[in-house]
């Protein structure tokens, strides 16, 4: 059974590795200038600073590396988020998080706080906003002992509510260079022309993967309730609030640096768990990785859709998780 | 010091309401205690007490001489194990829900489970007659095949005490017979100390070694002892206000208790 197991593990990541390598060359290759696959080793080692090279380098590159961070922390985001509250359609954007991260970042433009403290301001503040949606959702539930419902979910939405109307309300009051900063970082965009903040976002969800394995098998046991997980051993107060403020840094982190891209975190995981199942050991990886794909796809779609214009990657993933979130609300039996 | 779990003068709160009080028992290896009450009398806050979620307001819980206290939660549930009323339907396998057990036994940095803990999970399933279907899903199982996955995934523990709190409670006649007959084996075979609650006073009175009575005032222990000593028409009419007659059990000799109905008592 453990020989068996292991081979289908390592089966899905070679899979998923596969499918990640094959879209991150779709990416390469395609946009308003096409280049050819067999093309670009020839652009890449010319070492001639030609046209083509600098649009390889300069921008499709950064753009996924950037879709692979944001795309992997959101969906690792989810299926951190699902496990603790024993929800599968639970996701920072459903929970309200990516609202609290995204007041937090408006704020941030508006009082311009990254002047004082350089452009961590972003991440920071994002991730702020999210952890203090994400605790206010857990506090508000927690007291009714009905975690589980979708009460949870309901306060999540009338959260992202007032959050997004805060927003508006500092764009109506903000002047008109901060209102075309909001807009544009609101709109949700791979396009991410700081080199920093998109090390940032690479480092940062791999961090956040490497430190939630450390609460895999915590996360295994909260799947059979809190009280069941405690008589394992676990000590639920601290796992919860470690996981929180986990998934508020990988929320914070996406949106302060792509602006809110909604149910990416929610589509990933659940058909994750339905193919890898429900360990995390192996979801947590999975999800990551499918999600790192998903994104990067749903950027290649923005792209080309109607070029030569581009879409704001956003829409793609709204409408596609849009669809999957309805789905999946109608199913019967919703099983972790 | 060779009792395995050793309750002193416990008392909890709950919302300024005053749930047990000075309650003191122990238990020894071998021994199948049950714990019996009225609803609200604080059967279950009691066991949640003694699994540490729950943090008593005065008194101490010892394990083996250690108080659970100084004990991580990990530590402790090395020694305990606890069976709940129903298992949550997850969509995981019965192997691996039973190897959960195995979890307070991980090195640090251990990521998959070692051939020991496989062979318990087996040794284990096959004890309480699950091991057929260690592949099925727990959600896709009956209620009943569930505890006896839940009994298997608490012995994967290991544990010098196993708890149990109304294991039958959900369950048909044959199966509520099949788990206690199972416990009941388990203590002897695995020196184990038992400790139930049951709401069922005959079931209590089929399998127990010794009662503990709550529902006595302010949440005090009523009486503690044998079933004889406890089950006593008097004792059933002062704490659950209801008349019963006992007679002994004419197979195992054993306190049974009949109800004494208004409908028997007048009939039309």
């Amino acid at each position: 059974m453990k020989q068996n197991r292991l081979k289908q593990w390592s089966i899905l990541l070679i899979l998923l590795m596969i499918i990640l390598i094959f879209v991150s060359l779709l990416s390469l290759c395609v946009g308003s200038a096409g280049i050819g696959l067999k093309n670009i080793p020839h652009i890449l080692f010319s070492g001639q600073e030609s046209a083509e090279h600098s649009i390889l380098l300069g921008i499709r590159l950064p753009r996924i590396i950037l879709g692979l961070s944001i795309g992997g922390a959101l969906s690792l985001a989810g299926a951190l988020l699902q496990g603790v509250f024993k929800n599968p359609l639970v996701e920072p954007y459903t929970l309200g998080i990516s609202g609290g991260a995204s007041l937090g970042v408006c704020l941030n433009i508006l009082f311009k706080f990254y002047s004082k403290i350089g452009i961590i301001a972003y991440p920071l503040s994002g991730f702020l906003g999210a952890s203090l949606v994400i605790f206010l959702v857990y506090s508000l539930n927690n007291k009714t002992n009905n975690i589980k419902s979708n009460r949870m979910l309901l306060t999540g939405v009338m959260i992202s509510y007032v959050a997004s109307s805060l927003v508006m309300l500092l764009m109506a009051i903000s002047k008109s260079d901060d209102l075309q900063n909001i807009v544009l970082w609101i709109m949700g965009s791979l396009d991410e022309p700081n080199t920093v903040l998109i090390k940032m976002a690479l480092f940062g969800s791999l961090a956040g993967l490497v430190i939630s394995y450390f609460f895999c098998f915590d996360l295994n046991a909260l799947l059979l309730g809190e009280d069941e997980a405690a008589n394992l051993g676990v000590n639920t107060t601290r796992t919860k609030k470690y996981l929180f403020i986990i998934a508020s840094f990988l929320t914070g982190l996406s949106v302060s640096v792509a602006g809110i891209i909604m149910f990416a975190g929610l589509i990933v995981p659940h058909f994750m768990r339905m193919i890898a199942g429900p360990d995390h050991r192996i979801l947590l990886i999975s999800s990551f990785l499918a999600g790192a794909a998903f994104l990067v796809l749903c950027d290649v779609i923005a792209r080309v859709i109607i070029s030569p214009l581009e879409l704001p990657v956003g829409v793609i993933t709204g409408i596609i998780g849009g669809i999957v979130f309805i789905w999946a609300l109608s199913r019967k039996q919703v099983t972790l | 010091m060779s009792h395995v779990l050793t309750i002193e003068n416990l008392s909890f709160k709950y919302h300024k309401k005053r749930v047990l009080t000075d309650i003191s028992f122990s238990t020894d290896p071998g021994e199948f205690i049950s714990i019996i009450g009225p609803n609200g009398s604080g059967k279950t806050t009691l066991i949640k007490l003694i699994s540490k979620i729950n943090k008593p307001e005065k008194g101490n819980i010892h394990i083996k001489g250690e108080n659970i206290q100084t004990m991580s939660n990990k530590q402790l549930a090395r020694h305990i194990a606890v069976v709940m009323q129903s298992v949550e339907p997850v969509a995981m396998s019965v192997e691996e829900y039973v190897l959960l057990g195995r979890l307070p036994f991980f090195k640090k940095y251990q990521f998959f489970e070692t051939a020991k803990d496989m062979a318990l999970a087996h040794k284990y399933m096959e004890l309480t007659g699950i091991l057929k279907l260690k592949d099925a899903p727990i959600n896709e199982i009956s209620g009943g095949e569930r505890q006896l996955a839940a009994i298997a995934r608490a012995l994967t523990q290991q544990p010098l005490l196993l708890i149990l709190d109304e294991p039958t409670s959900h369950l048909d006649i044959t199966h509520q017979i099949k788990i206690l007959e199972l416990i009941s084996s388990l203590k002897q075979e695995l020196s184990l100390s038992i400790l139930m609650v049951l709401h069922d006073l005959n079931l209590a009175a089929e399998y127990s070694d010794r009662l503990v009575l709550l529902g006595g005032e302010n949440g005090k222990i009523y009486q503690t002892g044998t079933c004889e000593q406890v089950l006593s028409e008097k004792s059933i009419q002062e704490v659950y206000n209801t008349k019963v007659k006992i007679q002994k059990n004419p197979v195992s000799k054993r306190p049974c208790i009949f109800l004494v109905t208004q409908n028997a008592l007048n009939p039309e």
